[in-house]
């Protein structure tokens, strides 16, 4: 079959469009996820039993489901928590909040574990000297553990920010205009190239995320 | 938030396919089910294969199998389902275009979401495989080469019993993704059990209900798969290793 590649360039400003959305969800879901899932580490390794318990329930119930379910379900609760709180009338879109709480929430349990493999790996010593020199346990944490956890597992923390780019095209499932459903749905459907489309957006991510990875292995090597 | 519980809905007539809600919940289950084992053995053998393609002595041989690898790994699934269903199919010679077109539409899917599925998931066991293989020690591929065996014996009969025992932990984290990643397949139109989940959404309006109807669904088969893999990993443990017989 012939290939029409010529509705890519006048195109450009949808795709673009798409594309910003698609780093949106990408760029907050990531600072949110580590944040939140730093917290969880913390109180996964926490003395008290019902803390480290509650985290644990957290970790393991987001790791069991598909992220497609735990999108829907966000589509599906987001709304009627937000309109309790703020009162939104029923017909504000709000396909691009719940998709970004599901994902800051869903990948917040990857980066626990992977928080928690960092903090587990340093030595005790560390905290144990924190608390010798009269810092709280929380201090210890925050200013000598984590500081180190994070340089450690920054390679990997980068590695499902990967992931997480590439998991965000699964915002297909809510109809949200990102850079896939927008060059693929969008353009590729309305043109009739919807094969030039699809092969068009396989290049994207595979060039993206490929770049990225190098960049990440280099990183690395450096900190090796 | 005041939520009214109807649990009775799953036992309630479901609007088409002549059955109850349940059906629609079993009948979903069941394909989440066919589409993880056909795909996993997909992915198993392919990834399997290429695998020991890339520890193989042989440049040509491991620029194919990085190839493969770095393809699978950098682009989403989602893209991948599409590329087998719609693009494939297109740049086929006219043969076998008509032979996939011949077939039931919904078989012609579910055969294209199995070869998605198992050939990413095929590219994470590659690796998952190749890192295996290469940390054996090397004085067993060279006590092998020692005793005159070929290259053939020597993966045969000394690498690979050991390194699919290596293999086998993050295997079970693997297929648990797998099955997961089988939701993927309701975007190209797979009803499996998270399409069931969004369908019982928009025709029994009891959405929590069928929402954790589904995700026990999900951890059911979860529990199923690493049971599974305990057993195999038991059975196949190294007599006089750390807990064998």
């Amino acid at each position: 079959m012939e290939f029409d590649w010529s509705g890519i360039i006048p195109n450009l400003p949808y795709i673009l469009k798409g594309m910003k959305i698609t780093l949106q969800i990408t760029v907050v879901a990531v600072i949110f996820g580590i944040i939140w899932g730093t917290v969880l580490a913390v109180m996964r390794l926490s003395s008290i039993k019902i803390i480290s318990w509650l985290a644990k329930a957290y970790v393991n119930t987001f790791r069991t489901i598909p992220l497609v379910m735990v999108l829907l379900w966000f589509y599906l609760l987001v709304p009627q928590i937000l309109s309790n709180i703020f009162h939104l009338p029923a017909s504000t879109d709000i396909r691009l909040i719940s998709a970004i709480v599901a994902f800051s929430l869903f990948e917040a349990a990857y980066y626990s574990e992977i928080m928690r493999a960092g903090i587990q790996s340093i030595s005790k010593g560390q905290l144990n000297a924190a608390l010798a020199l009269g810092m709280t346990k929380i201090q210890g944490m925050y200013l000598v553990v984590l500081p180190q956890a994070f340089r450690i597992m920054a390679p990997l923390l980068l590695t499902q920010g990967i992931i997480l780019f590439q998991d965000t095209t699964l915002v297909y499932v809510l109809s949200l205009f990102d850079f896939f459903y927008q060059s693929v749905e969008i353009v590729g459907k309305r043109d009739g190239t919807y094969v030039e489309m699809i092969l068009f957006a396989a290049c994207v991510y595979f060039i993206i995320c490929f770049a990225a990875s190098s960049l990440v292995n280099y990183i690395k090597s450096r900190i090796a | 938030m005041h939520i009214a519980w109807n649990w009775g809905i799953f036992f309630q007539p479901a609007p088409f396919g002549d059955t109850t809600y349940l059906g629609w919940l079993w009948s979903g289950f069941l394909m989440t089910i066919f589409l993880s084992i056909s795909a996993g053995v997909i992915a198993f053998i392919v990834g399997s294969f290429f695998g020991i393609l890339r520890t193989l002595p042989n440049r040509f041989f491991s620029i194919i199998g990085t190839a493969y690898v770095e393809i699978f790994r950098n682009i989403p699934l989602i893209i991948h389902l599409f590329v087998w269903v719609y693009v494939i199919p297109e740049i086929l010679p006219e043969s076998m275009k008509e032979w996939l077109f011949d077939l039931e539409p919904s078989f012609f899917i579910f055969l294209m979401a199995t070869i998605a599925l198992g050939l990413f998931t095929g590219a994470r066991i590659c690796e998952q495989l190749r890192t295996a293989i290469q940390s054996l020690p090397a004085g067993q591929k060279n006590a092998g080469i020692a005793l005159g065996l070929t290259l053939r014996q020597i993966y045969l009969y000394i690498l690979l019993p050991n390194a699919y025992r290596r293999v086998l932990p993050p295997l079970t984290s693997e297929m648990l993704n797998m099955v997961k990643n089988s939701a993927v397949a309701s975007t190209i139109g797979i009803v499996e059990l998270s399409k069931q989940a969004s369908q019982l959404l928009e025709h029994a309006s009891t959405p929590y209900e069928s929402f954790i109807a589904v995700t026990i669904g999900y951890i059911i088969i979860n529990i199923c798969v690493m049971k599974t893999m305990q057993y195999i990993e038991k059975r196949t443990r190294l007599p006089g290793s750390l807990g064998g017989k």
